[in-house]
């Protein structure tokens, strides 16, 4: 069985339909970038994914372990196993960075019936992950985002990402706004996570990216459809080709 | 031919001209005191209780709102002693606070921490010092900030007990003081009670003020405060009471120069509370800060209403009031910055949030600058909004439940409001509150 099967999507936005009969199967351990150019529907992909209200599934399935998640909120997608690293992260004044990231770990388990961790073996973990990722224990005081500069907030998900242990991580655009040693931070900390048992979703407008994190599968999104599949080769062709014949092709 | 016609008494305008004619000659104090009773009760008959059709009342009309006049308090029995005795024990141990109690509006010094006064600390009960005719007392009375508000005058009339308290000159406390006004005698009762701090120049002392009490009860309380120059004082005020409690406070305070003052009004409790704040600035070079945070729910009323006065140069004020309305809470927030003609570099900013959980809360605000000096910097600004959607949706995808989320961004958006307290153990203690409140409402 597929970790993620998505069957004959159709999404809609504000009335608008975004996604139209995406299919996407995808096994565990492997890595699928998802490229496409603007508006071709990836952030609305990863926001569905994870299950955000105003995205309104008009027909089709998600299937994470063979259950269909479209019914679940975002919480419970969450504690499953599905993880979506923001484009942009937000920033929450007043809720200290520890705090939220003790909340959330501590949420998840409770909902998948472990024990909850305490707040010292939390700190040890909290700051072992950090420390990884260049996040010192002055950023981890503030609030959420508050003040981090662009690469930070990436760095913040993937420390997030590192802390909840998914089984299935969507990257929203994670290039975007970084320079490219932040970007260079940011995928060795996903490397890092890469492993036999989680999957990976990257969704990137940019073959740049996938220089760092490279994927096994790459597909090509286009008007709101898979259009092409194949390996890693094909964003390098995209590279020197662009999208404009993959536009046609969905019109 | 505009005389504006007095419609009939209503009924609580009528309890309150009977319970003041069967009170007057057994209220503390003679002589001058009689007579300022007589004459704030005068000020009371000719306008009555404030409506909406008065400005400053606009948004809660006292008229309407308050449907009877509960009888004075009578001394209170060992039984309700008794009952009183842990109330605010909690956090007086929190923050290692003397507490001082008044149960039923009448000072309980068997109740009250007393013991080992720091030096140039006096603590003493008004009703005393009123009928012992204790004329540097009664010579303050309305004194800190005059006001010809109609709430501040039947304090005046009927005003009962209180604290006095002194801090000398110098002095600096190292124990703050926890007023505790607990209404313990059961249902129907209206307590008036009238306090007088004065913190002398150069002092330093820290005031909590905390009210709680059950059932339905109306309190009137006032607290006119006197802060000297270069002295630095926190008063911090804690509004638990009852669901079914009407209560109105005022604070007049004047303040000297170059001093510090920090005025923060924390309120939870209630069905209908009157917070006004009347700030004074009597002396060049002083920094206030004022403050609050209403944690609102059910029909829940809370009105904040400031007047911050500039009367003299190079003073700089902030507000900040923040504001939780869940079901069909209302909160009112009316705030005045005057700056008088001579209040040269004035700098005053004041801002109000609200944030609404329901489609039944409301949010009113007025904000006003009155500005007569050219050489100043004012402002203000007023947000209200629900929880912010996509904060939810990102905690909500790092698996943290909808409601526990909700709880995180009220506790971040309060907590905000709460910082600004110097005291972190008052910070902790009020926080705590917050959550508790949250938790009730999950």
């Amino acid at each position: 069985m597929h970790l993620l099967e998505v069957k004959n999507l159709h999404v809609a936005v504000d009335g608008k339909q975004i996604l139209n009969g995406l299919d996407l199967s995808i096994g565990k351990g492997s890595v699928h970038a998802i490229m496409g150019p603007n508006g071709s529907g990836k952030s609305t992909l990863a926001h569905v994914l994870a299950g955000k209200a105003d995205y309104v599934v008009t027909q089709g399935e998600v299937l994470l372990d063979g259950e269909d998640i479209l019914a679940l909120p975002p919480d419970e997608r969450a504690a499953k196993g599905l993880f979506l690293a923001f484009q942009y992260p937000l920033e929450i004044p007043g809720v200290a960075t520890f705090e939220f990231l003790r909340t959330a770990l501590n949420a998840q388990r409770k909902k998948r019936g472990e024990p909850e961790l305490v707040v010292p073996a939390l700190m040890k973990r909290v700051n072992e992950a950090a420390g990884k990722l260049g996040i010192g224990k002055e950023m981890l005081r503030r609030g959420v985002n508050v003040g981090f500069s662009g690469g930070e907030k990436k760095r913040n998900e993937i420390l997030q990402m590192a802390l909840l242990e998914p089984r299935l991580c969507v990257l929203d655009e994670t290039d975007s706004g970084l320079d490219i040693d932040a970007l260079k931070v940011v995928s060795d900390g996903v490397n890092a996570l890469r492993s036999p048992d989680r999957a990976f979703v990257v969704i990137t407008h940019y073959q740049r990216l996938l220089d760092y994190i490279v994927p096994d599968v790459v597909h090509v999104l286009s008007k709101g459809r898979i259009v092409k599949t194949g390996g890693k080769e094909l964003a390098l062709e995209l590279e020197t080709t662009g999208y404009a014949q993959y536009r046609d092709e969905a019109a | 031919m505009n005389a504006e016609i007095r419609p009939i008494k209503t009924a609580a305008e009528t309890a309150l001209a009977a319970n003041f004619a069967a009170a007057r000659c057994a209220l503390p104090g003679a002589g001058a005191v009689a007579a300022l009773r007589e004459h704030a009760f005068r000020r009371f008959e000719v306008d009555g209780l404030p409506h909406r059709r008065v400005e400053e009342w606009k948004y809660t009309d006292l008229r309407a709102l308050m449907r009877d006049a509960k009888p004075l308090a009578g001394v209170p029995d060992a039984a309700t002693k008794a009952r009183a005795g842990s109330a605010g024990a909690a956090l007086a141990a929190a923050i290692e606070a003397r507490r001082i109690m008044f149960v039923d509006g009448a000072f309980a010094p068997e109740l009250s921490d007393l013991g080992g006064l720091e030096s140039g600390l006096t603590i003493r009960s008004m009703a005393e010092a009123l009928a012992k005719g204790d004329a540097q007392v009664a010579a303050r009375i309305g004194k800190a900030v005059p006001t010809e508000d109609v709430a501040v005058a039947l304090n005046t009339a009927f005003m009962g007990d209180g604290a006095v308290i002194r801090v000398a000159a110098g002095a600096a406390l190292a124990r703050p003081i926890h007023l505790v006004f607990v209404n313990a005698g059961g249902e129907g009762a209206s307590v008036f009670t009238r306090s007088l701090v004065t913190v002398e120049k150069g002092a330093r002392a820290m005031l909590v003020e905390s009210h709680e009490g059950a059932g339905e009860y109306q309190v009137n309380a006032a607290l006119e405060l006197e802060v000297g120059d270069g002295a630095h004082v926190d008063h911090i005020k804690i509004t638990g009471a009852g669901a079914g409690a009407l209560h109105i406070s005022s604070l007049m305070a004047a303040i000297g120069a170059h001093a510090r003052f920090n005025e923060f009004l924390f309120t939870t409790g209630a069905a209908v509370v009157r917070n006004q704040l009347f700030v004074r600035f009597a002396g060049e070079g002083t920094v206030a800060h004022i403050g609050g945070a209403n944690l609102l729910r059910g029909r829940q009323h809370v009105d904040t209403t400031l007047i911050a006065d500039h009367a003299v140069a190079d003073c700089t004020s902030r507000e900040v009031f923040k504001s939780v309305l869940d079901d069909e809470a209302r909160g009112v927030f009316q705030g005045k910055i005057i700056v008088r003609p001579h209040a040269q570099k004035t700098d005053a900013k004041m801002a109000t949030h609200a944030l609404l959980l329901s489609e039944e809360a409301e949010a009113d605000n007025k904000p006003e600058l009155e500005i007569f000096a050219d050489d100043v910097q004012c402002g203000h600004g007023a947000t209200s909004g629900d929880l912010d959607e996509d904060l939810l949706f990102y905690l909500k995808a790092r698996g943290i439940p909808a409601k526990q989320a909700e709880a995180l961004l009220i506790q971040a958006f309060v907590g905000e409001a709460v910082e600004g307290i110097e005291h972190a153990g008052l910070r902790d203690a009020l926080m705590d509150q917050v959550v508790a409140w949250l938790r009730q409402r999950a």
